[in-house]
């Protein structure tokens, strides 16, 4: 039971990081119908800029941990905001309304670009970062024969499930409450109406990525955090799973890429600790594959009547 | 040149160069003029502005010359770029560009023993390699291309096809050309086994489903070590014999033939078998598209509701694309094998599934020639790049050519989709003619799943 | 132009029937698209399915199709003579789709996939929004759709390969075939140019062919006039007649352009809100109050007031052919 509680929470944290990445695929995917394959490598550039940036604050002579944290995570948020943004205007705004595989082979040019930058400017070799906020509350202790097991929730954890939290509830106003939110869903009905209307599509597509590139900057720091080592590489497997999060949940929806993505993340997580911690990811794929038989438009999504 | 002001254009040109510097200054902030590296006691920080500006005045200057000379001269930058052909030629080079191809694919071993004597092996293993791609891009385009599925793990297929004919020949000693049609089999029935369940979901989740299916496969044979070798992989495969006779030093080929042993002569025969292969694949791709169940494909990929209300059961018939296609991949695979002697799941990853679809996409969606075309680019291009050792001499002895490799191929991938987002050749032959053929421009052709 | 030769058919919807929808019920969710439904097609017969927009008609078309499925309700089709319905409440029992008796074959299509209905029950349809194969030929738009005759000529792809000689006699026999088509729709000089370059009246009328090339016992239209001028509306209407005279095929329709109903129908079906509110010939359907209220959107006591105020003459049969004439400036 105890072993259980505490893969649950370690699952909610693993999903919680999934989840914001999925945001990013999703909300791109709802409004130019396209997988943006580049955006796993910007996670991976956001926490590329946040161990620079750690390091930059911890060298100038900053001491206090919340605020360097603070600052980092608002540094990182600005700077892989740009990626985000000059990956669009690059790769996917010369192609908008072009046919459908070309933005898609850009996004995988942008990703090997992505990769192979990082991996040229900051080197291949891993990134190890010891870990920076230690602690926990234990949550529950018991005995079994092998000796004493307890739940742990350390505060990396409380503070990356808040995070996401607030985050969420930040974006789920931002889309409903505001102009930008409405303008986001106007695209996503009817780009060329949205236009006659008088909303800048170009402009409302490129906050998209923006928030998005965001989103995932906070991802890549989080994971940074959490398990204190980062390489090039770390975008494309996290991104998978992110973009499968953002199906599993129903592509298009917020919610369902943060259920995705908790799912996804449980899913690994209670499948390294009961079965085998090689097959997590064949685990992952399999569910994935399984739902999109039965439910064809995933979790939450809208299901999709065939138009004839 | 320049019919528009001078001034107005220097001052926007250098506006627009401002705004490009001050992006890669942003941009670059944390890559260029920051390097993290492990030092002693953790991570060590070191600063780089050299590099940073170096970065930014060179985007300045070249988007400053950019702007002057090309994009705002009141001459479009496409009347410098495009290079026309005269329509009444179009025709003839499309028409000869084919059989030049085959005839200099046939050639080609010859042609390099002659013009490149001390470089032939590397040469030819070059061609080997890039007419692997093209068959592999003649098996993606049924898929892609033809019928209209977007398939991003055909690379499992290829794995398949690699593994069935390296267990073969470990387990039961089976050789190369027993083990090929085998091989294909299995790759097959691979196929339907996986596209059975996932033929009839839509569009991005058939191409999310196939890379979950290409992930699973790499992964099982990366832990399955009892059998498969785990990540040491597999070697000791063994090569190709010529009706019986091996390439060996003694009681080989060259003795039965009477001629010096030359390691040349395998290479030549295994870009012999991989164009054969590839021959075959072009072969029944183009019987097959002017055949029921190719034009079925077609018009799977132009509209699936037309298809089903005029009685064709279109999942059969994706499935026929897709496991066809994958028993292509599975030739490809076990030519894999048997010619590099060793395989690991190392060798099967997204990346190369990534490359596979980029040049059929490259090279025109159901265009053969295009593929050929986007195989050498790309495949020959990335191949050319490991040889830039001189730039060593230009840069000092850190420079490293051969790490900005794969950043210049996904550069070329996009560059090249943003200048032609059709590929290199767009039209469409029909595959049957009433009175007099003509080409169909890709405006018109669909490209299937994306509704 | 020579008249509608409608006098020459019979009106076969209450005793020779290929189709027959029963109780046909859809819903969407909360939302009931068909309610209870029913109506017989006429072998022979030319029937049109009318109704305000948003009445249910091409919903109808898809279940008949089955390219949906229906909540609940029997769709019969047969290929032989009178209503069989021993033979269909037999079938309906054994839980089968269809039996196999020779040339009297009956299908339930409610429990067949769609491409089985066109294959086996020998249904075919156009779409309200045009879809035709846009990258491909005329031509190949023809020869796609007698993609199950040439399967089996080409023994499942195997033949072809080798080009044997079933396989090339095959082939050369779907190419006239397709000519055939080409030019009984006025399109033989468009066959090799891509669908998609066709004028919008050719694209209709092409989809039209591609649906006779399945050999269809029933062809189902939906809304085949819609954005045609008026000679292309008379061409249409020929091309109907002469596809029902010369091929055994029964035509349903959904139509709007009044003028083409009234013009070409033997039997009217009238769908408001998901039920049937008038079933019968052109003329009885045309004066009947409940049809002209579902159109006008008012009730049916006011029209039936405002036909005594105007005193309008009540339409008979024979007024018929006049009509007709007069219908066709």
């Amino acid at each position: 039971m105890e072993y259980f509680l505490q893969q649950l929470i370690n699952g909610l944290t693993l999903g919680s990081i999934y989840g914001l990445i999925a945001i990013g695929y999703t909300m791109v995917y709802g409004i130019i119908g396209m997988i943006n394959f580049a955006h796993g490598d910007i996670f991976m550039v956001g926490s590329f800029i946040a161990l620079a940036t750690f390091l930059a604050l911890v060298a100038l002579g900053l001491s206090a941990l919340p605020l360097i944290l603070f600052i980092t995570l608002v540094v990182s948020m600005l700077f892989t905001s740009a990626w985000g943004w000059t990956v669009e205007r690059l790769a996917y705004r010369p192609l908008r309304g072009s046919f459908r595989l070309a933005p898609l082979i850009t996004a995988i040019g942008m990703s090997i670009v992505l990769q192979n930058f990082v991996q040229i400017t900051q080197g291949a070799r891993v990134k190890p970062l010891p870990p920076q906020i230690q602690g926990g509350v234990t949550l529950i202790e018991g005995v079994t024969e092998n000796g004493t097991i307890a739940v742990q929730l350390s505060y990396m954890q409380m503070i990356i499930i808040f995070t996401t939290l607030a985050l969420m509830i930040g974006f789920s106003l931002l889309i409903s409450k505001t102009s930008l939110g409405r303008s986001q869903r106007a695209c996503e009905q009817d780009q060329k109406m949205a236009a006659l209307l008088g909303v800048n599509v170009d402009r409302t597509i490129s906050l998209t990525f923006v928030m998005g590139a965001a989103l995932a900057a906070v991802a890549g720091f989080m994971f940074l955090l959490l398990y204190g080592v980062i390489d090039f590489y770390i975008g494309f497997l996290a991104g998978v799973k992110a973009f499968t999060a953002a199906v599993l949940g129903g592509i298009g929806s917020l919610p369902g890429a943060m259920l995705g993505g908790l799912l996804i993340g449980l899913i690994e997580v209670f499948w390294s600790g009961y079965f085998s911690v090689e097959y997590k990811d064949v685990a992952a794929f399999s569910i994935l594959v399984i739902v999109l038989i039965f439910m064809p438009s995933g979790l939450l999504g809208k299901p999709e009547v065939e138009k004839v | 040149m320049t019919t528009a002001p001078k001034t107005g254009l220097m001052a926007e040109s250098v506006k627009d160069a401002a705004i490009a510097a001050t992006l890669v200054a942003v941009l670059g902030f944390f890559f260029f003029a920051l390097r993290t590296d492990i030092g002693t006691g953790g991570l060590d920080l070191t600063y780089r502005w050299g590099l940073w500006f170096i970065a930014i005045a060179i985007v300045f200057a070249g988007r400053l010359l950019l702007n002057l000379f090309v994009f705002k001269t009141s001459r479009p930058v496409t009347s410098h770029l495009n290079i026309s052909v005269p329509a009444g030629l179009m025709g003839p080079i499309g028409k000869v560009l084919g059989p030049l191809l085959l005839v200099i694919a046939l050639t080609l071993p010859f042609i390099v023993m002659v013009v490149y004597p001390d470089r032939d092996r590397q040469f030819i293993d070059l061609a080997i390699l890039i007419m692997t791609y093209v068959m592999l891009g003649w098996g993606l385009n049924i898929v892609v291309g033809l019928a209209g599925l977007l398939d991003l793990g055909y690379v499992a297929f290829y794995a398949v096809g690699a593994y069935s004919f390296a267990l073969l020949a470990q387990y039961f000693s089976i050789g190369f050309w027993t083990a090929l049609p085998l091989a294909g089999l299995l790759a097959a029935t691979w196929g339907i086994i996986l596209g059975y369940p996932v033929l009839r979901l839509r569009g991005d989740y058939l191409a999310i489903v196939t890379l979950a299916f290409g992930e699973i496969i790499r992964v099982v044979l990366l832990n399955w070590y009892e059998f498969t070798g785990g990540p040491d992989g597999i070697s000791g495969i063994p090569k190709p014999s010529f009706f019986g006779l091996d390439f060996s030093r003694t009681g080989g080929f060259a003795e039965f033939f009477n001629l010096d042993y030359d390691s040349i002569h395998r290479f030549i025969y295994l870009y012999y078998i991989i164009l054969i292969l590839a021959l075959i694949t072009n072969f029944v791709t183009l019987r097959l598209r002017k055949l029921p169940v190719g034009r079925a494909w077609e018009a799977l990929r132009e509209d699936e509701i037309a298809c089903r209300s005029l009685g064709i059961n279109t999942t059969n018939t994706k499935l026929t694309a897709f496991s066809i296609g994958a028993m292509f991949a599975g030739f490809a695979g076990s030519f894999f094998a048997t010619r590099q002697g060793f395989i690991s799941p190392e060798s099967f990853t997204f990346l190369e599934s990534a490359i596979i679809l980029s040049i059929v996409v490259l090279g025109g969606l159901g265009s053969q020639v295009g593929v050929v075309i986007a195989s050498v680019v790309m495949i020959g291009g990335i191949e050319l790049l490991r040889n830039l050792g001189f730039l060593k001499d230009i840069f000092g002895p850190d420079f490293e050519p051969t790490q900005y490799r794969m950043l210049i191929f996904g550069l070329a991938m996009v560059l090249i989709m943003v200048w032609k987002p059709r590929g290199i050749i767009s039209s469409r032959n029909p595959s049957a003619v009433y009175k007099e053929r003509k080409k169909i421009g890709s405006d018109m052709v669909a490209q299937g799943e994306g509704h | 132009m020579e008249p509608a030769m409608k006098t020459t058919s019979t009106y076969n919807w209450d005793s020779n029937v290929v189709l027959s929808v029963e109780h046909l019920t859809m819903r969407f969710g909360g939302l009931v698209a068909i309610d209870d439904l029913s109506f017989n097609v006429g072998r022979g017969d030319i029937t049109a399915l009318i109704g305000p927009n948003g009445a249910g008609k091409t919903t109808v078309f898809n279940c008949v199709t089955g390219f949906y499925k229906p909540t609940e309700g029997r769709i019969v089709m047969r290929h032989g003579e009178g209503f069989q319905s021993e033979k269909i409440e037999a079938l309906t029992r054994t839980g089968r789709q269809y039996n196999d008796d020779g040339d009297d074959r009956v299908f339930l299509l409610e429990r067949m996939p769609d491409f089985e209905i066109a294959k086996r029950a020998k249904v075919a349809r156009t779409f309200q929004n045009i879809r035709l194969f846009g990258g491909m030929t005329a031509l190949e738009n023809l020869l796609v759709a007698q993609h199950n005759p040439l399967m089996l000529a080409s023994l499942m792809t195997v033949g072809g390969i080798f080009n044997l000689p079933g396989y090339r006699k095959a082939r050369a026999e779907a190419i006239d075939f397709a000519a055939y088509w080409l030019e009984k729709t006025g399109l033989v000089e468009r066959a090799d140019d891509p669908a998609a370059d066709l004028p919008y009246g050719d694209q209709r009328r092409l989809e039209i062919a591609r649906a006779m090339c399945t050999r269809p016992h029933l062809l189902c239209l939906d809304e085949p006039a819609a954005g045609l001028n008026p000679r292309e509306s008379t061409e249409l209407n020929n091309l109907l007649q002469y596809i029902r005279r010369e091929h055994d095929t029964s035509i349903l329709l959904i139509e709007h352009d009044m003028g083409v109903v009234m013009e070409i129908s033997d039997h009217v079906v009238v769908l408001d809100y998901g039920q049937k509110i008038s079933d019968g010939s052109a003329e009885n359907v045309r004066n009947d109050p409940r049809v002209i209220s579902a159109y006008l959107g008012v009730d049916e006591d006011e029209v039936a007031a405002v036909e005594e105020e105007i005193d309008m003459p009540v339409r008979h049969a024979s007024d018929k052919s006049e009509d007709d004439k007069g219908g066709q400036s």
